[in-house]
């Protein structure tokens, strides 16, 4: 059953816009882009996201990473599980998006969403196990305290998934955020609605402004620019074709950016930690111990 | 009454140098095409002559340590490869008195530094990863971490010795073989190394040393048949390999410096802060990696500190590195102290005041006396990019969050220092750093247990600890990324 396919009643519609700092804003270029359902027809239009666009994303990322970051994994673990609690309030929607979006059956489509909520909790409980998995005390030969930690790189640059609109989405978004970094996602350019959904679903489990900015658009006008970006520090990329991969990643080197290129990505398979690795530093701490 | 220092020197003659070194590749040495010679940056002598790697030659040490790695290495229990890390590490403990001399010779580095430092480090180096060959399944990184295969890595000259067991000793815990390329200014002390790899009986072909400069750094890292690549030197330099290991799918790890910030608030022990400011940046003429160039002081005590810091240099000792009371040894090279004083120089012409350090420098060889700048603002060139060498500047704060923010506004975020008291604002201090290594209440602290590297542009990937394995292993089936 489609809910806006209701015999004789003329749906309200949403209106999609890009989430940046928290506010669901139009591009400041004014541009919009069609997008089409699996079946061809006409969905909505969506925000076509601008090179300012993306700055302006980055800002209100960097914005929010000393407070997200600073937090204790304990709060972020408990912001991160009420979206969870929303996103399973809103299955039937979520569950209607992707099948619009890919054509697949209801009951596929519920799946996915089902996967993608899951995934959102496995995530969820990662925030307070990180930093007892990948730090720990170093027995230095001398009289000295030294413990090593991760720590989140910063700004993430988030390519989402071409090909899973839901299920690959919460799997790059939720490594990311778990550990205190704040991200700009540029959505899956065929299914971007679903990106604009998931951001209500943030904005309404009081995920703090920023932690999560919504582009959508083209992956080859937008990407260049994060890649670029002097104060993105990492930089996922999961939704760039191959060739443009390669010069993404020759761009993100002008900075350094910790690039993220997983390969033989099957979103369906538990993730492992990796993704969520690839994205902490290793601060190691030393002080003296003395009477 | 005037006391005067008698001299102490470590005698030159525990190093037996020869004429001329060859490469070391596949396990023998071997005369070049061309060669260069080696100085000593404190008296412009000449020490050797050494072998400049040419193409073919790393071509040719790469295909050696493919062989080495496809035959012997790789499939060598990991019982049996500690056990060669474990007799290395034996060996230039046994030879440390003749490598530190050799070290300091060839680096400019003062004695004390290489003989009480360096050499000690580099040796605990291969012992600790030495334990760790037959252990890596419990590492951390899955029951069956593999080796990458061939690395090459290129370092630098600012701790020669030491930074090539950061690099040699994980890669052959975990598997891998290596070429590496010692700088170009400091090569002697890794091709006695390559003959400590020969009294090992390490198997020819799994430690390959290329001499040469730059362009012999340029052909083992980009070169195709690596599946490795570990590099110390320049940002620059750092972000080319960074772009061309992007299109060949090669692991990196980079290692690039910095610009540290040393944080002394109000309530520290001044004495112990002067102390470690001196350790972080001028002992070892500012040769050292995470020197802390960048002082911020809390205003009370700025002056104060000032004042305790000038004094405490005018009693450093400058001059011969094999003298064990010198402090402050010679510029590694020309190039890097017309480097250091251009930057000086622009640091004057931007409007900060200079006061240096009042000593005689001798007159031969590269020197450059610990020199402090006050009156810097964020935007000066002498407080933006990394110097490496004897060089201080000095800025103010009032609040802890203005600490941080001056910091943190680098590219970099190698290593950062804390002085206080204070418990709770020391570690919200150290958790606010971004920075890959933060010593508080100490500076310049090394370990082969603690993991070491930078956020940022100073690089990434650690050496050193459980941490540092991870640069050298593969982990199949877990979709590792690359970084």
């Amino acid at each position: 059953m489609s809910i806006s396919a209701e015999a004789g009643r003329i749906a309200v519609r949403l209106t999609y816009r890009l989430y940046i700092g928290g506010a669901f804003t139009r591009s400041e270029s004014g541009r919009t882009f069609e997008v089409r359902g699996a079946d061809g027809g006409f969905l909505a239009s969506a925000a076509l996201a601008s090179g300012k666009d993306a700055r302006a994303a980055v800002v209100a990322a960097r914005a929010a990473f000393p407070g997200w970051s600073g937090a204790t994994a304990y709060h972020r673990g408990q912001v991160l599980y009420r979206v969870a609690e929303v996103l399973e309030g809103r299955r039937a929607q979520f569950a209607d998006a992707v099948r619009r979006a890919t054509g697949v059956s209801f009951g596929s489509a519920s799946a996915e969403v089902d996967a993608a909520a899951g995934r959102w909790v496995w995530y969820t409980g990662w925030s307070d196990k990180i930093t007892q998995v990948r730090g720990g005390a170093n027995p230095v030969a001398g009289p000295f305290v030294n413990v090593s930690l991760p720590e989140p790189a910063g700004v993430v640059a988030v390519l989402a998934p071409q090909n899973s609109a839901m299920l690959g989405l919460v799997s790059v978004i939720a490594p990311a955020i778990v550990s205190g970094n704040t991200v700009v996602v540029v959505a899956s350019e065929r299914a971007p609605l679903l990106a604009v959904a998931l951001a209500d679903v943030l904005a309404a489990a009081e995920v703090p402004p920023g932690v999560v900015n919504v582009l959508t658009g083209e992956v080859a006008e937008v990407a260049p620019w994060l890649a670029a970006h002097q104060d993105v520090n990492a930089i996922d990329l999961a939704g760039a074709p191959g060739a443009l991969a390669d010069d993404l990643a020759v761009t993100a080197a002008g900075n350094l950016k910790r690039v993220v290129r997983m390969h033989d990505a099957d979103w369906t398979a538990e993730p492992g930690p990796e993704r969520m690795f690839a994205t902490l530093e290793t601060k190691t701490v030393w002080h003296p111990l003395a009477t | 009454m005037r006391f005067e220092y008698a001299q102490d020197s470590e005698a030159r003659s525990l190093v037996a140098l020869r004429d001329s070194y060859g490469l070391f590749i596949g396990g023998s040495f071997a005369g070049g095409s061309s060669v260069f010679k080696t100085i000593s940056p404190a008296s412009e002598e000449v020490l050797a002559e050494v072998t400049h790697g040419t193409t073919e030659d790393v071509d040719r040490a790469v295909a050696a340590a493919r062989q080495a790695y496809e035959r012997v290495w790789s499939t060598m229990p990991g019982a049996e490869r500690g056990r060669y890390l474990f007799r290395i590490a034996r060996l230039l403990k046994e030879r440390a008195p003749e490598l530190s001399v050799l070290e300091t010779l060839d680096s400019g580095k003062p004695i004390r530094q290489t003989r009480d430092v360096d050499l000690p480090l580099a040796a605990a180096h291969f012992f600790y990863h030495a334990g760790w060959a037959d252990k890596l399944g419990y590492a951390g990184f899955g029951a069956t971490p593999r080796p990458l295969g061939v690395a090459g890595q290129v370092i630098g000259w600012s701790s020669p010795l030491l930074m090539l067991a950061w690099k040699i000793a994980p890669a052959l815990a975990c598997g891998n073989t290596v070429v590496l390329k010692p700088a170009e200014t400091t090569p002697l002390s890794a091709l006695a190394f390559a003959e400590i790899c020969q009294q090992a009986d390490l198997p020819p072909g799994v430690v390959n040393v290329v001499t040469g400069d730059g362009t012999t750094g340029q052909l083992v890292a980009a070169h195709p048949g690596l599946d490795k690549v570990a590099f110390t030197g320049s940002a620059e330099v750092g972000k080319e390999i960074a772009r061309a290991c992007a299109l060949s799918g090669k692991r990196l790890t980079l290692e690039l410096g910095g610009t540290a910030a040393n944080i002394v608030c109000a309530d520290a022990n001044i004495e112990a802060a002067v102390e470690g400011i001196i350790t972080g940046v001028f002992a070892s003429q500012g040769h050292v990696c995470g020197a802390g160039s960048r002082l911020l002081v809390q205003e009370p005590i700025l002056d104060d500190l000032i004042a305790a810091l000038k004094r405490r240099m005018t009693t450093l000792r400058l001059g011969d590195p094999l003298d064990s009371d010198t402090d402050v040894g010679a510029v590694n090279s020309r190039a890097q102290l017309d480097k250091i004083a251009e930057l000086a120089a622009s640091g004057e012409a931007e409007g900060a005041t200079r006061w240096s350090a009042p000593f005689a420098l001798p007159d031969r060889g590269f020197w450059f006396p610990p020199t402090v700048f006050t009156d810097v603002s964020d935007t000066y060139r002498i407080g933006t990019e990394e110097l490496a060498g004897p060089v201080l500047t000095v800025a103010a704060f009032h609040t802890p969050e203005q600490a941080v923010e001056r910091a943190n506004s680098t590219r970099y975020g190698l290593s950062a220092g804390i002085w206080t008291q204070q418990g709770p604002l020391l570690g919200w201090l150290a958790s606010r750093l971004r920075a890959g290594v933060v010593w508080a209440n100490t500076f310049n602290r090394f370990d082969p247990a603690a993991p070491f590297g930078g956020y940022r542009e100073s690089g990434f990937g650690r050496e050193g600890g459980r941490h540092g394995l991870e640069a050298y292993l593969d982990m199949p089936g877990t979709g590792t990324p690359d970084v």
